[in-house]
Order: structure tokens, then sequence, then C-alpha cells
């Protein structure tokens, strides 16, 4: 071992000084400031008992700021599961050193030795007694340096706070239904307004007669940009249907075949890029399998439409935004209006629940453009359920292609995935061109990039968990990123693992099948990864697996996974009943997240992400014609509802000396798979597209 | 104007008749807890209690209720006296964006006043109106069921 300082957390790295990242008031208050966004996750409550942790306060003594520009730390965009893992790990850091000096500064001013000083609900005790506090010295400026490698935090042990379940801070705000989201901000002055999206994709305004317009209604147009402005949410609403059944366009027909889309995928041009391989010696293949799968594109379909609130004042504008990221929004801000970062505030706001890249920064923009028509006055805008459903970014449709072959002793030889897909970010900041929705649209328009697949070491985009966990001595994964965009697709939980998990997990199935074995066996007969094998053992005795009851109609099926192959392992059993559809009727997820700092608040993630992948698993497909999306209401796009959810068991394998890694997306694709696995359980298809109805089952075939 | 009693006190709203009554509440009575979703009486987050029937508020007119009586979640209890299952929502930490609490907390609200001792089947079926996209499902039915046993107790 090397006696070298540990390195600072990468986000502290990033934004070393102390005082950005906490400051105590006079009052007896710890307000900390971390640079990830509350997103329905319960990221405040963790952060919150991390630091009540460190600094030895009471937890109720936290108050956590939401991020702001340009004053909070830059922590990119709260995404991908990593809100305690990077957020939390630098908050820990940043906190015990805070203590540490501050302590320091007791020592010297009342002459006692620093190890002789502890710290109670922020007071500081010598063996005489008090000697000062947190809140006397808050004035002294004693945070205004850098972060120093070197870890400072407690041992695991001495923790009281963080392990411990909390309940979530914001819960009581919408239990009593106080204002709290960004919907209920009303500053005084406020304006609403609304936009008219073109009634098919990349469509071009020709007209928008003013004629149409209520009186007290204001238009705001930008090439094809069009948006209403009013004193009264109802008026601007109102206005918005009349000026929206008058506007005449010029559009054409530019999305692909609905019907055709996998085979769209599959003729696309682009190359497809080996992204693993793995050529250890392997006995001879005795027995092949080989499946496609394939997705549709899936909708973010938040209860809460995005909504926004912009004021320009003079050349500067103020933006109130449930965005994930206000750091990258205020980037694709000052690109899309042309103006520089520093006259652009970004404050975040809660909104509803998000589970990746949603609509939330595209409403920002669409804001923006629409507060010009009325400077200084605070603009609300708020998208309609349809455009909701019809125009956030979409996780991408999907096909994963596998071929795999066991040998003469029924062990794995070899495993091919073969992953097709369009990119799965198009979040902004990142990149030359604004990603924002209206930035094609206006007067002077940008193009819209592609969006694009990171690589496997940031945990990759539509290649998420494309690599088998399972020991394959002859391994070969590729990825075939489709430039071409009809439906613009960005980032949704869990990116690509859903299908992949779902591709790979089916396979050992079948692979298991043929080698006469119970899929339990099999996969730990193939597993190296100790804390994989665990959580399946985990699971599946949870599910009572090895003794279940064979019923018709009925069927059990397992999957595991670690996400993104570098964060949390994850297994599944999923118990379904086969009926006129598919019914999920229970789940068991046995998690190991390393560190767990909210218990109650991980199962909440795991428990949600299970029913929204059950959800997606049977019900959800965007829907769309030659022109534009058609699946745009509830109706049309439907999710799984209170009479269709499946009971659900968690169980944490806990790990207080490991590092934490995040709750909100592992149990995603295993929960997909071990569905389709329970399927073919139960039914002797393998469900190879996409969601599990009884039409797309009809065409599933027997093996 | 119209004129109708809001979670307990009489109110008159100078309004259209004809704007839906969940952008009265917002705008005009100044509530948040009833919430836009879908505006089309698919989503259950604009659900008020009239005249104690839980009911969409996003396509219903304002002079639909002239003269009856409307409750939303801040009708039904606060945090110095909540209603029960305000404070079971809370216990079994029922929720995670919360967008839908207000909704589903008024139509477990009226399901428990015609019915003190559902089953969980009961509860399912008095909120499939409601659309929760977190996937806090379980942990709201619980929640109803606590309450629901809190109250009898109470009232044994």
């Amino acid at each position: 071992m090397s006696d070298a300082p540990k390195p600072l957390p990468t986000s502290l790295a990033a934004n070393p000084r102390l005082s950005r990242w906490l400051r105590f008031t006079p009052q007896g208050q710890v307000v900390v400031s971390p640079g990830k966004v509350e997103i329905g996750q319960g990221i405040l409550t963790a952060l919150a008992q991390i630091a009540a942790d460190e600094l030895d306060v009471e937890p109720a003594r936290v108050a956590v700021r939401a991020v702001a520009t340009p004053d909070s730390p830059d922590e990119g965009v709260t995404s991908g599961s990593l809100s305690v893992q990077n957020s939390g790990v630098a908050l820990r850091h940043a906190c015990a050193e805070a203590r540490g000096i501050f302590l320091q500064v007791a020592a010297q001013s009342s002459g006692v030795a620093l190890d002789a000083l502890r710290v109670e609900d922020g007071e500081f005790l010598g063996p005489q007694g008090r000697v000062g506090s947190y809140w006397e010295l808050a004035d002294r400026d004693l945070l205004d340096c850098d972060a120093t490698p070197g870890s400072r935090a407690k041992p695991p042990a001495a923790r009281r706070v963080a392990g411990r379940s909390a309940p979530r801070l914001d819960l009581p705000d919408k239990v009593f239904g106080r204002p709290r989201f960004l919907h209920d901000q009303r500053p005084d002055g406020l304006l609403h307004a609304r936009v008219i999206r073109p009634p098919a994709r990349g469509a071009r305004l020709l007209e928008a007669p003013a004629s149409a317009l209520p009186p007290g209604v204001t238009l705001a147009r930008d090439g094809s940009f069009l948006a209403v402005l009013a004193e009264s949410e109802h008026l601007a609403e109102t206005a918005a249907r009349k000026l929206e059944a008058a506007c005449r366009w010029q559009e054409a027909d530019t999305l692909p075949e609905e019907a055709q889309l996998a085979e769209w995928l599959r003729a696309a041009p682009d190359p497809m890029e080996t992204i693993a391989e793995r050529q250890d010696a392997a006995g001879d293949v005795a027995q092949h399998a080989e499946a496609g799968f394939f997705r549709p594109p899936i909708a973010h379909a938040s209860i809460g439409p995005s909504c926004a609130v912009a004021r320009w004042d003079g050349e500067r504008v103020e933006i109130w935004s449930h965005t994930q990221g206000p750091y990258n929004l205020r980037m694709d801000l000052a690109k899309a209006l042309r103006m520089a970062e520093e006259a652009i505030l970004v404050r975040h706001v809660e909104g509803a629940g998000c589970y990746g890249h949603n609509g939330a920064d595209d409403v920002a923009l669409d804001a923006a453009l629409a507060a010009r028509a009325a400077p200084g006055r605070p603009v609300r805008m708020l998208w309609t359920r349809a455009q909701e459903l019809g125009w956030s970014p979409f996780s991408s449709a999907m096909l994963v292609e596998v071929s795999a072959g066991l040998d003469a002793s029924g062990g794995i030889a070899e495993f091919a995935v073969e992953v097709t897909s369009n990119g799965h970010s198009s979040r902004p900041g990142r990149g030359s061109l604004p990603t924002l929705l209206a930035a094609p649209d206006l007067a002077d328009p940008f193009p819209q990039p592609p969006a694009i697949n990171h690589g496997l070491q940031r945990g990759g985009g539509a290649q998420r968990n494309a690599v088998p966990i399972y020991r394959v001595p002859k391994l070969r994964v590729a990825l075939k990123t489709v430039t071409a965009m009809p439906l613009r697709t960005s980032a949704m939980r869990g990116l690509g693992a859903p299908v992949n998990v779902w591709a790979i997990e089916s396979v050992m199935d079948q692979l298991a099948a043929m080698a006469g074995a119970d899929p339990l066996e099999f996969r730990l007969r193939h597993l190296d990864d100790a804390r994989a094998a665990e959580v399946l053992r985990v699971a599946a005795e949870m599910a009572g697996w090895r003794g279940r009851a064979r019923a018709e109609g009925v069927g059990m099926g397992m999957a595991v996974a670690r996400y993104k192959n570098l964060g949390a392992w994850c297994a599944v059993v999923a118990e379904i009943e086969a009926a006129e559809v598919i019914r999920a009727r229970r789940i068991w997820i046995a998690a190991d997240m390393g560190e767990v700092v909210n218990p109650d608040g991980a199962a909440n993630q795991l428990e949600g992400s299970a029913i929204h992948a059950t959800s997606q698993a049977l019900k959800e497909a965007v829907r769309f014609d030659r022109r534009n999306v058609t699946s745009d209401s509830w109706e049309s796009y439907p999710i799984l509802r209170f009479s269709e959810v499946p009971a659900v068991q968690v169980k944490l394998v806990e790990r207080p000396e490991l590092p934490p890694l995040g709750a909100g997306e592992p149990a995603f694709g295993p929960t997909v798979a071990a569905i389709a696995n329970a399927i073919r359980d139960s039914l002797g298809v393998q469900p190879r597209v996409m969601p599990f109805t009884p039409e797309n089952l009809a065409t599933a075939p027997a093996v | 104007m119209v004129s109708f009693t809001l979670n307990g006190a009489p109110v008159a709203l100078d309004l259209p008749e004809g704007m839906p009554l969940l952008a009265a509440l917002r705008e005009g009575a100044g509530l948040s807890g009833p919430r836009f979703g879908c505006g089309a009486e698919t989503c259950g987050a604009c659900h008020v209690l009239v005249d104690g029937r839980s009911t969409p508020s996003c396509a219903m007119p304002l002079g639909a209720v002239a003269g009856r009586d409307v409750t939303t979640v801040e009708g039904l209890g606060s945090e110095a006296a909540p209603h029960p299952l305000q404070a079971a929502f809370l216990a079994e930490q029922a929720g995670q964006c919360g967008y839908c609490l207000s909704g589903i907390l008024v139509s477990a609200a009226a399901l428990l006043a015609a019915n003190p001792r559902p089953d969980e089947a009961a509860v399912k079926q008095a909120l499939d109106p409601h659309l929760c996209r977190c996937g806090s499902h379980n942990r709201i039915v619980r929640a109803v069921l606590r309450a629901a046993s809190q109250m009898a107790g109470e009232h044994a």
C-alpha cells in the first residue's frame, strides 16, 4: 500500500473551495450546497444525512440549498445513479475537513488540546465543558480555502445518521399540497406562456395569424418557434389552441414506417464497431443459440408536464428550471440564445419525477424565447400533456442480436452481442451545437446534432450492460450507433441496459435449457463475480426459487446484472401470470450497493424502478406515423396502474465499508429480463419484442 | 362571480364560469395542491372532492361548483393537524416526486369516508384513475390501509 494521501473525490477536485459546499449560520444552521439536484430520488435527504454525520450536528440543522449558477459547485448532470457516489462522497470529505478546521481554531483559542475536543450537535466540548461552536465561528470565513487530499471522514462504524433510514425532507410539502414544485411558483407580475409545436417533425411555419389571438395575448415568434403569452393561464391556453388551429405549416414525411423500425435500424449504414472482445481457449461449440430482441422508443411520461420560468432583464436572463444539469443547461442556452454564459442565471426548482433527459431543458429555452416578448416580466412556460408525451426526447428504439454457444459439457464457449441504436445522450452542454428542441426552429437555426453513446468507461449508452458479466472464453460485443435520428433520442433510466440485460439474460435461460440446467445453477456456474452471485442467491432465496411449485399459467424468471458493469449489483426474480394479458404478480429484488446512506430511500428507489420497468416491459411503446408521434395522450401511451402493479420485496446486501453506488437504475434491466424469463417459463415462448403484449407475444418463438 | 365552499370556508371567485376549476383553484384561490397533469381527466393529479366525491378539476368548469362544497388536499389537514392519511403517507414514506399525491390523497379520503375498512383490492380500485410514474404504488396502498386501521382504532 502507498502512503500517498487519498486523492480528492472527483466533484471536490473540480470544485475545491470548501465554502462552495457548506457554510454555517450564526443562527445554528448548516447550509450545504451540493451540485446535484432533487429529481424525486431523495438525494437531498441522503446528502443532509451525510453532512449531519460528519459534522456531528442534528439532521434538523442541515438545510440543503438547491443548485443555482454560478455559486453552486458544478457537478454536471444529476444522472446515472451517481448522486451519492459523486456528491455524497465529495460532501462527506468537505464536511469532515470543515469539522477539522473549526476544531483546530477552537483548540487554539481555548487552549484545549485538539484531540480532547469533541462535537455534540455543533457545540465544541472539552474536558472542562463547552469551548465554542460552529455557529459562533460562522462569520470567520474559515472555509474560504481549498479542500486538501487525505481522508478525514469518520470510519463507517462511527456513523450515526448515514446508514439508517431517514424520512424524506421533501415529502411533507408534497403531502400537504404546499407550493414546492416549479409549477407552483408565482412571482409578482407573472405571465403565462404556451408554445405551439409543429404538426409534423421538422415542419416550417408559414403563417401564424395574429388575428386569431384573443385580446390581451402577446405572440412570440422566432422562425418556426411560436408561443403566446397572457396574464392568465386559462387565456394562454385558449389562445394557443386558437392560434394552433389557424397556423399554416410546410410539412413532409420524415419518419420511418413504425412497423418497419427494426428493419430500419438494421439497414442503417453506420458501422458496427467491436467494443469488447476476448479470445480465450474454449471447447468446441456443441450447441448454438441465436436471438434478436427489439424494443420500440420509450417516453419519459412524467406526471407533471415540463415547465420553466424565465425573466429577461436587459441583456441578462434568469431561468428557473427542473433541469438535471443547471450548468449544462446554461451552456446550451448561451449557444441557442447567442449570448455569454455569464449573462444567464439558472436556478434549480423541483419538478415532477425525472427519469432521465426529459423536456426540462427544452422548455427552458422555450420560456426564454417567449419571455423575450415581455422584458422584465417573469414568464412561466408549461408544456401540454401532448407536448410532454410527443416532444420530450425518447429513449431510442433498440435492436440487440445475440448468438452464443455451449461446449460439450454445457459450459458457455462463446457469446456475441450486437447492439443497434440511436445515441442515448442528447444532453446539453456537451457539444458545439445546442441540443435544445427549439434550436433548429429559430429564424437563424442550428442543425440538430445526433445523440451520442458514451464509451464503456463512462458506463456506455446504447451498449450499457451489453458485456455479459458471466465467464465467457470467446466474447464479442459490438455497437452500431445510428446517426440518422428521425425521432430525437436521449438518456432515460438505464439507457441501453434494460434491453441489453433482457437480451443477455433471455439467452442465458435459453442456454441453461439447452444444457439441461436450472437457470440459477447455470448462472452461478458461470459467475466469477462474488457480489453478483451473492445477490442472485439472495433474490432466489427470497422468492423460494428452489422449491417453487409449478402452476398452470404462472411463471417465474430471474435475471442479474451489475449496473453499467461498474455500479451496483442487482438480481431480480419475477412471478407472472399469463391470462389474456401478462400480469406481473410479485417481484423480489436483492441489491448490493456498497454503503447505503438511507436504506428506506434506497428501497423506495429500487421498488419504484422495478414498477417503472414492469410498466415498460408490459405496456409501453411510442407510436408514430410518417409525420409525427401519435402516442401523445395517456390513452395512447398507457402506463402501469394501481390495479396492475406487482408486489415488490427488496433486500439490501449492505456493505457499509465499501463505496456507495446508486439505487435508481440497477433494478431496471433485471426486472425487464426477469419478467421476460417468467413469460418463457409459463408459456414456453421467448419474448423478443417489447412490450410483452398479446400481439407481440403472438410472434414469439418457442425455444 | 362564482360562490362555493372551499376547504370549509365560503369563497366567491370573480372569474369566468367556463374557466376550468383547476385553474380557478390555483390562480384564483392561490392553492397549489391540485396539480395540472393532462387537462383531459386521464391522470388524476388534479382531483379534488366535490361534495365529498373525488372529481377531476382540470376540465370541469368553475360554474359547475357554484353552491357546492370543494375540498382540496390543503383542506384535508396541515402539518400541525394532519389528516390520518397524510400522517400515514409520511409514516410509510409513500411517495417519491410527489406530484401525484394531492389527487391520490383526496381520492383515498373519499374512499375511507365511504368504506372505512377497505381491503387492498378496494384501495387499488379506488386509486386506479391515478397515475404514479415513480412507482410508489405499493407504499401508497399500505399508507391508505394504515390510515384506515388508525381511524378505525380512534373511533372504536
